[in-house]
C-alpha cells in the first residue's frame, strides 16, 4: 500500500493547498487572513517543487528552491504584518474593504 | 511804344544780400504780437503792441528805400536785384528756390506796400485805440504785409502764390476781425471763398503755362497725338550788344538762357522775350482742345486776378469786405491786396502781350467793372460802400490799362490809386470815428467846420480821383484812356477788334464822369451843410459823447496829410510825354520790367491834348452835378429824382441784384449739387456698401455654422467619448486588492483556457 504513493497524490495535495489559499485570499476581508492565504499558496507551490524534484528531476535543486520560497514567505509575512500594523495604527481597522487608498 | 525797336536781352542779375530782411521784419512783428501780444498788452499796455508792429514796418520800409537807392545806381537793364536763400524743392523740371527778386515794378510795389502800410499802421493806433484785441489786429496787419511782400518780391510762382494765398487768408482774418458779429464773419468767408475760386483759375493757368513750356503735342497723320518734349535744361547762349560796332564797350554781356518749363519769373521772361529762343513762336502756335494755349493761359490767370482784384463777376466780395475795420479797408481792400491782380498781369505782361484775345478780355472785363462799380457808387449811403464801389471801379480802370497794353499806365494808376484811395478810406475812417461809428452819410453833414484837416485831405483825394490835372489821378487815368483809344492790339474771340479801343474809351469817360460825381457827392454829403447826426442817440449814449464830432488825433490827421500830399505829388511821376517831350518818369523807370511789345497808333499831340480836355470836362461835369445836387444838403432835386426813378434806383442800389443772382445760381446750384451728391452717397454708394456688407454677413453666417456644428462637433464628440470611457473605466479601479486579484485570476484562467482551445 505504501508503494502506491505517486506523483499525482502530491500534485493533488499541492493543487488543493493552492486553491484553498487562493479562495482565502479572494474571499477573506481580514488582511491577516489574506496573509495566511498567501502562505497556503506558497506552500502549495512548495509541495509541487519538492514532488517534481523527487519524482522527475532528482538531485537537490527542488528542495533548495522550496527552502528559498520558505525564506521569502517569512520575509513577506514580516513585511506584510508590518504594513498591516501601520494601517491598523492609522485607521484602527484592517478590513481590506476600507483600505482603498491604492485607488488614488 | 518804342520798346520793340531795341533788341531785348536777357536780364542781368544783381545779387543783393539783404532782400530777405524786408519781408522778415513784418513776419517777426506778427510772430511776436501773435504769440505773446496778449501778455504784452496786459502787462505793458497797448503801446508795446503798436511799437512792435510799426517798428517792423519802418525797418522794412527803410530797407526798401535802401534797395531802391541801390537800384537807382544801376543802369536800366541791370536793375534786377536778387537774393536766393535756399532751395525749397527740386522735382524733375520743377526747381523752387526760396528767393526774392526786385525789378522796378516790384520795387514800386514794395515801396507802396511798406510805405502806405506804415502810414496805415500809424493811423490804426488812433483808430483802434478802444479795441480790446489790439494785439491781434496788429499781428494780422503785419502778417498781411509779410504775405503781400512775398507776393510782390517772390522770385518764382511758388513764393508768389504763397503770398497770394497768404493775403487772402489775412484778408479773411481782418474782414472777420469782429467775428462775434455773424454778418462780419460771413463777409469774411464770402471773401475767402470767392478768392479761392479765382485762385483756382490762377493755378490752372499756371499749370497750363508750365505744361506749354514743357513740350508740344503733334497730331500725326494717323490721327494719333504724339508728345514731343522740350529737352529740359536745354541752354542757349545769347550774346547781347554788338561788340563790333561799339568797341569802347569791350565787355558785352553774355548770358545763357535755360529753355524749358520753369516757375522762375526771370527764366520765363528771358525765354519768352528773347526771340532767338523761339519759345514765343512755339507758344503762339500751340493749341489745346482747339483753343490757343496762350489765350487760355491768359484768361485763366486773369480769372485769378478777377478774384483777387474784385472784377466782374467775382466783385461781390469787396463791398462786403467793408465789414472789417476801416484801416483794413484802406490797406487791403484799396491800396495793396486788391491791386495784386493788376500787379500779376503787369508782371506777366510778356505772356499777355502775346495773346491779343486774352488782353481783349482783360480790357473788356475791366471796362464793364469800371462802369458797374461807378454806377452803383452813385446811390450808396454808406460812406465806406461808396468807396468800396469806387475801388471796384478804379480797379476796372487799372485792368483797362494792363488790358490794352499800357502796362506802365495800369501800374501808375495802381500807385496813384493807392495814395488817394488810402487817403479817402482813412478820411472816412476819421469821419466814422468822429461820428461814433456811424457810416450813413445821411446822418453826417457839416463836418467840414468841425474837422478841417480831414475835410481838406478828403477834398484833395477827391480831386485826385475825379481827375483834375492838379492831382495825380488825372495823369494815370488819362494815360490809360488815351492808350485804350489808340490801341491796335486787342482782339476778341480770335477776331481783331480795333473798334474795341474807342468803345472802351467812351465807357471809360462815362465811368470817369460817374467817379467824379459819386466822390464829390460823398464829399458834399459828409462835409457841407449842417450836421444831421447826434439827435436821436441822446438816450442811447448817456455818457455824453453823442454830441458834436471833433477832429481826430494827430496820428490820424498826420497820416491823412501825408497821403493827400502823396496823391498830389505822385502826378510828377507821370507827366505825359505830349507835355514834356520826354517819357514820363515812371514809364522810364518801369521799362525794364515791362518788356512786352504792344503797338499803338501814333496820333498827333493836339489830339492827345483834346482827349485830355475831354477827361477834364468829364470830371468837371461830374463835379458840377454833384455840387448842384448835394452841396449843403439843401437841394430837393435828389429826392425828386429818386421818387421819379424809384425802380431803376432800387435795382442799382441793390447792386443790380448781383448777390441775389449769385444766391439763385451759384449758391443754390451748389446746394442742389450737394443734395444730389448726398442722395447718391446715401442711396447708391451706401447701397453698394450695404450690399457688400450683407453678402459678407451671409458668408460669415454659413462659415460660422460650419465651424460650430461640424468642426466643433467633431472635437466635442472626441472629448465626450474620452470622458465617457474614463467615467466607465473609473469603476474598475476600486482600490481593493481582491478586485485586482479577481482580475488577475480571470486573466490567468483565460490564458489557460486559450491554451487549451488553441491546442
Amino acid at each position: 500500500m505504501m508503494g502506491h504513493l505517486s506523483l499525482s497524490h502530491f500534485l493533488v495535495v499541492g493543487g488543493l493547498l493552492f486553491c484553498f489559499g487562493l479562495m482565502t485570499v479572494l474571499t477573506r476581508r481580514n488582511a491577516v487572513a489574506m496573509l495566511m492565504g498567501i502562505e497556503l499558496i506558497l506552500n502549495g507551490a512548495n509541495v509541487n517543487l519538492v514532488a517534481f524534484n523527487h519524482y522527475v528531476a532528482g538531485g537537490l535543486s527542488g528542495q533548495i528552491f522550496a527552502l528559498f520560497v520558505i525564506v521569502l514567505a517569512a520575509a513577506e509575512a514580516a513585511v506584510g504584518l508590518a504594513i498591516i500594523l501601520a494601517i491598523y495604527q492609522m485607521i484602527r481597522n484592517i478590513d481590506t474593504a476600507n483600505i482603498t487608498s491604492l485607488r488614488q | 511804344m518804342e520798346h520793340a525797336v531795341q533788341q531785348l536781352a536777357p536780364l542781368a542779375v544783381t545779387p543783393v544780400g539783404f532782400l530777405w530782411l524786408i519781408p522778415l521784419f513784418p513776419l517777426l512783428g506778427a510772430a511776436i504780437n501773435s504769440t505773446c501780444g496778449w501778455w504784452l498788452q496786459r502787462k505793458y499796455g497797448k503801446a508795446v503792441n503798436h511799437c512792435i508792429a510799426i517798428g517792423a514796418m519802418v525797418l522794412s520800409f527803410a530797407l526798401g528805400c535802401v534797395a531802391f537807392a541801390q537800384m537807382l545806381g544801376l543802369p536800366g537793364e541791370e536793375r534786377f536785384l536778387q537774393n536766393t536763400l535756399w532751395t525749397v524743392l527740386t522735382a524733375g523740371p520743377i526747381h523752387v528756390d526760396l528767393a526774392f527778386a526786385l525789378d522796378p515794378l516790384g520795387m514800386m510795389m514794395v515801396l507802396v506796400v511798406t510805405g502806405i502800410g506804415t502810414l496805415i499802421h500809424i493811423f490804426s493806433v488812433g483808430y483802434m485805440a478802444d479795441e480790446p484785441a489790439y494785439w491781434r489786429f496788429f499781428a494780422y496787419l503785419n502778417l498781411f504785409i509779410f504775405s503781400m511782400l512775398l507776393l510782390v518780391m517772390g522770385d518764382n510762382f511758388v513764393i508768389m502764390f504763397f503770398g497770394w494765398e497768404g493775403v487772402g487768408l489775412c484778408s479773411y482774418l481782418l474782414i472777420a476781425f469782429w467775428y462775434t458779429d455773424p454778418a462780419k464773419a460771413a463777409a469774411g468767408m464770402k471773401a475767402f471763398v470767392v478768392n479761392r475760386f479765382g485762385d483756382f483759375g490762377f493755378l490752372l493757368g499756371l499749370f497750363l503755362l508750365f505744361w506749354g513750356l514743357g513740350g508740344v503735342w503733334h497730331e500725326l497723320p494717323t490721327g494719333k497725338l504724339s508728345y514731343q518734349p522740350n529737352v529740359p535744361g536745354q541752354q542757349l547762349r545769347i550774346i547781347s550788344g554788338e561788340p563790333a560796332t561799339n568797341s569802347t564797350e569791350a565787355e558785352h554781356r553774355e548770358a545763357t538762357i535755360e529753355i524749358g518749363p520753369t516757375l522762375n519769373f526771370r527764366q520765363l521772361r528771358d525765354q519768352v522775350v528773347v526771340e532767338a529762343t523761339g519759345v514765343a513762336q512755339r507758344l503762339l502756335h500751340q493749341k489745346l482742345f482747339g483753343f490757343g494755349l496762350l489765350a487760355m493761359v491768359g484768361i485763366l490767370l486773369f480769372v485769378g486776378a478777377m478774384g483777387k482784384s474784385a472784377q466782374l463777376p467775382l466783385s461781390v466780395w469787396l463791398p462786403d469786405a467793408m465789414a472789417g475795420p476801416t484801416p483794413v479797408s484802406a490797406l487791403i481792400h484799396a491800396a495793396t491786396m486788391v491791386t495784386a491782380g493788376v500787379y500779376m498781369v503787369a508782371r506777366l505782361s510778356f505772356i499777355f502781350a502775346l495773346s491779343p484775345t486774352a488782353m481783349g478780355w482783360v480790357a473788356l472785363i475791366g471796362t464793364l467793372t469800371a462802369l458797374f462799380g461807378a454806377s452803383i457808387g452813385f446811390f450808396q449811403y454808406d460812406i465806406k460802400k461808396v468807396l468800396a464801389y469806387s475801388t471796384v471801379s478804379q480797379l476796372g480802370f487799372m485792368f483797362i490799362g494792363v488790358g490794352v497794353g499800357a502796362y506802365w499806365a495800369g501800374a501808375y494808376h495802381l500807385l496813384t490809386h493807392a495814395f488817394f484811395k488810402a487817403a479817402l478810406f482813412l478820411g472816412s475812417g476819421s469821419v466814422i470815428l468822429a461820428c461814433h461809428h456811424e457810416q450813413d452819410m445821411r446822418k453826417m453833414g457839416g463836418l467840414g467846420k468841425l474837422m478841417p484837416t480831414t475835410q481838406k485831405t478828403y477834398l484833395w483825394a477827391c480831386i485826385a480821383i475825379a481827375g483834375f490835372p492838379i492831382a495825380s489821378g488825372f495823369y494815370s487815368k488819362d494815360e490809360i484812356l488815351w492808350k485804350a483809344f489808340s490801341q491796335q492790339h486787342l482782339s476778341l474771340l480770335g477776331m481783331p477788334a480795333a473798334w474795341l479801343g474807342p468803345l472802351i474809351y467812351c465807357a471809360g469817360i462815362i465811368a470817369a464822369t460817374g467817379t467824379a460825381f459819386y466822390m464829390f457827392r460823398s464829399y458834399y454829403m459828409t462835409f457841407t451843410g449842417e450836421y444831421r447826426g447826434g439827435h436821436e442817440d441822446g438816450h442811447g449814449h448817456d455818457h455824453g459823447h453823442g454830441a458834436t464830432p471833433k477832429e481826430s488825433p494827430l496820428s490820424i490827421t498826420g497820416v491823412l496829410v501825408v497821403l493827400a500830399s502823396g496823391a498830389v505829388l505822385a502826378s510828377l511821376l507821370g507827366l505825359p510825354a505830349s507835355w514834356t517831350n520826354r517819357p514820363p518818369i515812371l514809364e522810364h523807370f518801369l521799362e525794364p520790367s515791362l518788356p512786352a511789345t504792344v503797338h499803338f497808333t501814333e496820333h498827333p499831340h493836339w489830339m492827345e491834348w483834346l482827349f485830355q480836355l475831354f477827361g477834364v470836362s468829364a470830371a468837371a461835369v461830374g463835379w458840377l452835378f454833384a455840387r448842384a445836387l448835394y452841396r449843403n444838403g439843401t437841394s430837393q432835386v435828389p429826392a425828386q429824382l429818386l421818387a421819379r426813378w424809384k425802380r431803376a434806383w432800387t435795382v442799382v442800389y441793390n447792386k443790380y441784384y448781383l448777390d441775389e443772382i449769385y444766391g439763385a445760381t451759384v449758391v443754390r446750384g451748389s446746394l442742389v449739387l450737394a443734395r444730389i451728391l448726398s442722395w447718391i452717397d446715401s442711396r447708391l454708394v451706401d447701397g453698394v456698401v450695404n450690399l457688400a456688407g450683407a453678402v459678407t454677413r451671409l458668408v460669415a453666417n454659413v462659415d460660422g455654422a460650419i465651424d460650430k456644428y461640424i468642426v466643433d462637433g467633431a472635437v466635442n464628440l472626441i472629448a465626450d467619448c474620452t470622458i465617457g470611457a474614463g467615467r466607465s473605466l473609473r469603476r474598475v479601479q476600486t482600490g481593493r486588492i481582491q478586485t485586482y486579484l479577481y482580475g488577475a485570476l480571470a486573466g490567468a484562467l483565460v490564458i489557460v483556457l486559450l491554451n487549451f482551445l488553441i491546442k
